[in-house]
């Protein structure tokens, strides 16, 4: 078979071209003596262009080059949670046993352990017509996660034979009529969408605790959300928080491109981490994939892939899933790169002309959908843009605010001024309200829309209003437009501003919101009462029990004492106009 | 194949020589070139094919003519490392400059560097005091840090790295640290300054310097960092050693990147640099850091002059993608006499918070930090409101702040050359003494059990 074997023609970084094989493009290859794995990213006449997903210094002309026949996939199975992958799925504490600490390479790793059992039970029985994704059993993976074992895309038939029992991936557990074996893992390729029936509107939120998120600015489950910020602005705390707290059941974070000790600080923290709703490890519902940004630039931008296409396994199982992909600059980065080596013409900035597609067809995969067998999953997809020098008309950025229904733009001024989560709320934005509040006024409280209209408009007037103050001072507004700069500062003190550090104040779920936005209401109509009866401004706002209010946030179990905080306070104001 | 010796240049274009071979080249093979009158030059192949090898050479190709004999060495780029490094200057490429013999192998190191298992690192947690208020106080370093100095053309960043370097230590602990220091394109006046510098205060028998400087060739300035890097590698990671690696400046290296592409008729990416730089910048930066089960460190502080002052200009804005953080030196601050000008607000530290605190540094550091920068962010605000209005316009707290904003340039961030001060004492406790200029009442940043603890007027004792 000499069309499957043929040898390097010329190496140019990542970029090899091989002769003497006619592969498939996007088949993987294995390149050179020490067998390294690279993708068939062009062919061209009798040469195969090839991207190495290692380093290839050493490597010469006339080595071999081998096709394995199938294309870039990933293992799909019981055992993904909890791992931690690099970009091509190869688990990176089984690379720390095979070569040390630092990563060497021509190293295969399976992506899952194939050698563990596992107690598989059938849910399905003989004589069942089964399809394509339907469920056939069940894996208890980890203490809060079940895996779902689904009939292999393509497979379909009559149960002959299924059985309970422990099996390792590789078994088979159950058989077909037809003599079709199905064993529990599969193999998908990862440049393309795992098969589903039909795509839902997006109805409901991805809960995160995050106030400015939820309350203002949410994301629906199976959305997509972009958050461009420039350095400093603490971008990957919000992805993280996002990580620990939002409400999916499974959590892919995919670190592309980004710092080794930051990674690190979410590899080591992460396991540590308690998921508030069953008392477990987060890990137990978490996929990592970490490709720091001096790791081969070609599996770099293969992660998000992987990402993604693990992220859509879950999905079908009739999980919600939250994909964090930090950051698609650094992707886009890597496709630039890629493409520059190629020698390909170049668009703006000398990002490929294909960026802006392949940014659309990555967020597409996002969705709530009916999956294969009936039930409901999605993929919510967050991704973060780190504009050159914050500036968001950039291709990278732009080409994401195409496709994304929020925005939550970071702010490195407000950060400067120690305001976190340091996201603008004067230009970001959500498109989902419309389609969600209908869940709102169902599950939380039927003015739900009203309180948050409210809310933001009242940082709108004060937007309006700190102009002036930058020229004439406050003192120089009337009573009534200083009080509204009072309550837009308890907006943002008080509610927009969360410590993300504190055991308490990092998580408020949504019905403590809308009672927290009801209380500043509240503050302005008892305040507005107040002036009008007499009170001096200063009176009202220096109220002692409004600084109880606000403190009490970080205190457990303010949900329970908020109404009596809220009544002192306005007691207290009320009081004011007595002592005038 | 080595002995073998081709004399088949076909191009010479810039650093790069093209030539046809006849056997197979690795890629980033080591090539030696020998020119007709003896001399002999090295380089490293960029592009190999059967066809046509690509190869960069160090020392420029000036005198390079078709009869140049290249032989290829057979492997990749590797430096001889040894403890004795330690005490000796080199050159861009490796060879002694001070004089002294050949450094004597204990193990030749690959000088591109394996990436770091993110997996097998450890989070760095340590405090480094580095003696500068402005730094420990609100930019706090921790070992295994990367914190760039992002400064400009006429600001004294090379004092403030050389004054980083004496007086960098552990709180708690006599570790002391190596310094490796990696000269790229800097002038022989400034090298004299550092290795001066150096000798007076005797840490360079505790430093190793590698040294190409503005009228070395250009191109030696890809390799000279990670020769550094390769060698603090080595003392860190096989000898146990806690390195800090300073490089000067990083603007050189990426304008030899710049031409490096240019030269190959790469597609340029933003302003001319090429699209890789990103890559190349991390593949740097990324070698500092800890490793699971091993004792020593690399801290790096890389220097980088902004063009034009311009925080977003590719280097600056590629190097903070990496890197935990900067440093930016102000040129309005060094214009009012203020030594070190660093601008607290756009520096960072993004490992800080995991190596200040109670047990670290103090319980009260964070809350002192986070005051500091708010009053005297506000400040500074308040100082182009003044310029409108005047002083008359301010109400009580903003005149406070207002002031604050003086009191803090010129007492906290000012300190002389060699003043070192201690975090609890030098730094900790200043702030706090400056910050009494505030009523506590504005002091909302601080808790009260720290004013309780920690004021030094309102103090309960």
């Amino acid at each position: 078979m000499s069309e499957e074997n043929g040898v390097i023609y010329r190496i140019s970084g990542p970029v090899v071209t091989a002769v003497g094989i006619s592969p498939r493009m996007y088949e993987v290859v294995r390149v050179g003596d020490e067998g390294l794995m690279g993708e068939v990213i062009e062919l061209h006449g009798d040469q195969s262009v090839i991207q190495v997903y290692e380093e290839t210094s050493g490597v010469r002309p006339g080595e071999p080059v081998i096709r394995t026949g199938q294309t870039l996939s990933v293992q799909l199975g019981p055992g993904l949670l909890t791992k931690i992958y690099d970009g091509i799925q190869r688990p990176l504490p089984e690379l720390e046993k095979t070569m040390g600490v630092f990563i060497k390479r021509g190293v295969d790793a399976d992506g899952l352990d194939l050698g563990k059992n596992w107690d598989f039970k059938a849910t399905a029985k003989p004589g069942d017509s089964v399809s394509s994704g339907d469920i056939i059993g069940t894996v208890q993976e980890t203490k809060t996660i079940e895996h779902r074992v689904m009939m292999p895309p393509g497979k379909s038939g009559v149960i002959k034979n299924i059985n309970s029992g422990e099996f390792n991936v590789t078994q088979t557990v159950c058989t077909l009529e037809d003599g079709t074996e199905v064993q529990m893992m599969q193999k998908w390729p990862v440049r393309t969408p795992r098969p589903f029936t039909k795509k839902h509107a997006p109805e409901v939120p991805l809960q995160t605790g995050q106030r400015i998120l939820d309350f203002l600015f949410p994301l629906a489950k199976g959305g997509t959300a972009g958050i461009p910020g420039p350095f400093g602005s603490g971008k990957t705390v919000t992805q993280q928080q996002l990580a620990k707290w939002s409400d999916a059941d499974i959590v892919v974070y995919i670190g592309c491109g980004e710092r080794g000790n930051e990674m690190t600080e979410v590899l080591d923290e992460f396991p540590h981490l308690i998921d508030p709703k069953t008392g477990e490890a987060l890990m137990n519902r978490t996929t990592m994939i970490a490709n720091t940004s001096n790791m081969p630039v070609a599996a770099r931008e293969a992660s998000v892939y992987t990402g993604i296409t693990i992220a859509e396994y879950f999905r079908d199982m009739g999980y919600d899933v939250a994909l964090m992909a930090d950051s698609t600059s650094r992707w886009a980065e890597a496709m630039r790169e890629i493409s520059s080596r190629l020698e390909e013409m170049p668009g703006e900035e000398g990002y490929p002309a294909y960026l802006s597609s392949r940014l659309a067809e990555f967020y597409e995969r996002a969705g709530r959908v009916e999956t294969l067998s009936g039930g409901d999953g999605s993929v919510s997809v967050i991704g973060a843009v780190s504009p050159p020098g914050g500036d968001i008309s950039e291709p990278v950025s732009q080409g994401t605010l195409r496709i994304v229904k929020v925005f939550w733009g970071l702010d490195a001024g407000l950060a400067r001024q120690r305001h976190f989560p340091a996201i603008n709320w004067l230009n970001s934005y959500s498109l989902y309200p419309p389609s969600l509040d209908q869940w709102y006024r169902d599950n939380i409280k039927s003015d739900f829309p009203e309180i948050r209209t409210e809310i933001s408009a009242l940082l709108q007037v004060e937007a309006e209003l700190q102009e002036i103050v930058q020229l004439v001072g406050s003192d120089a507004l009337p009573v009534d437009q200083q009080l509204t700069l009072e309550v837009a500062r308890m907006i943002r003190e008080y509610f927009l501003q969360q410590n993300a550090f504190h055991d308490v104040d990092t998580y408020t779920d949504l019905k403590l919101q809308y009672t927290m936005a009801k209380a500043i209401l509240s503050f302005q109509e008892e305040s507005k009462k107040a002036l009008a009866g007499g009170a001096a401004l200063e009176d009202v706002v220096n109220v002692p029990a409004r600084t109880d209010l606000m403190r009490g946030r970080f205190e457990s179990g303010y949900a329970d004492k908020i109404e009596e905080l809220l009544d002192n306070m306005n007691k207290q104001i009320a009081d004011t106009m007595e002592a005038n | 194949m080595t002995g073998k010796e081709y004399r088949t240049i076909t191009d010479v274009k810039g650093p790069l020589v093209f030539l046809n071979k006849t056997e197979p080249v690795a890629f980033g093979e080591i090539v030696e070139l020998r020119l007709t009158d003896g001399t002999l030059k090295n380089g490293q192949v960029l592009d190999t094919s059967d066809d046509q090898v690509i190869v960069q050479v160090f020392e420029g190709t000036a005198s390079i003519d078709k009869q140049t004999g290249i032989k290829f060495l057979g492997d990749v780029f590797k430096l001889p490392v040894s403890t004795d490094m330690i005490g000796r200057i080199l050159d861009g490429a490796g060879r002694p400059r001070d004089g002294g013999p050949a450094i004597v192998a204990d193990e030749k190191a690959d000088i591109i560097g394996a990436a770091i298992n993110p997996y097998s690192r450890q989070s760095p947690d340590t405090f480094i005091q580095t003696g500068i208020s402005a730094i420990d106080a609100c930019t706090s370093l921790v070992r295994g840090q990367k914190l760039p100095i992002f400064s400009a053309s006429g600001l004294p960043h090379n004092d403030i790295a050389l004054q980083i370097a004496r007086q960098a230590k552990l709180v708690d602990s006599d570790d002391d640290f190596v310094v490796v220091f990696c000269a790229m394109g800097i002038t022989a006046e400034e090298y004299n300054f550092f290795v001066h510098d150096l000798e007076r205060t005797g840490a360079l028998e505790n430093a190793c310097l590698f040294v190409n400087l503005a009228d070395d060739p250009a191109v030696e300035r890809l390799i000279t960092p990670r020769l550094a890097l390769t060698a603090a590698e080595y003392l860190a990671f096989e000898k146990d050693y806690h390195v800090l690696v300073i490089y000067t400046d990083m603007t050189n290296y990426c304008e030899s990147l710049r031409q490096i592409g240019a030269a190959r008729e790469e597609v340029p990416g933003r302003r001319g640099y090429p699209g890789y730089m990103y890559t190349d910048l991390a593949m740097l930066y990324e070698r500092a850091g800890l490793v699971k089960g091993k004792k020593g460190s690399i801290t790096q502080f890389p220097i980088l002059t902004m063009p034009g002052d311009d925080i977003t200009h590719p280097i600056p804005d590629l190097s903070g993608y990496i890197t935990e953080g900067q440093i930016v030196i102000s040129r309005e601050l060094h214009q009012k006499g203020i030594y070190p000008p660093i601008n607290v607000l756009p520096s960072l530290s993004r490992l800080m918070n995991a190596g200040i605190g109670d047990g670290k540094t103090r319980e009260d550091h964070k809350s002192v930090s986070d005051q500091l920068y708010a009053a005297y962010a506000q400040g500074r605000e308040l100082r182009g409101l003044v310029a409108i209005v005047g002083e008359d316009a301010l109400n009580e707290r903003d005149l406070q702040l207002l002031k604050f904003a003086d009191i803090f340039e010129n007492k906290f961030l000012r300190q002389s050359r060699d003043e070192e001060r201690s975090i609890n004492e030098g730094t900790l406790d200043y702030a706090w003494e400056l910050l009494a200029n505030i009523d506590t009442k504005y002091l909302v940043r601080l808790d009260q059990k720290w004013i309780d603890k920690y004021h030094p007027t309102e103090k309960k004792v």
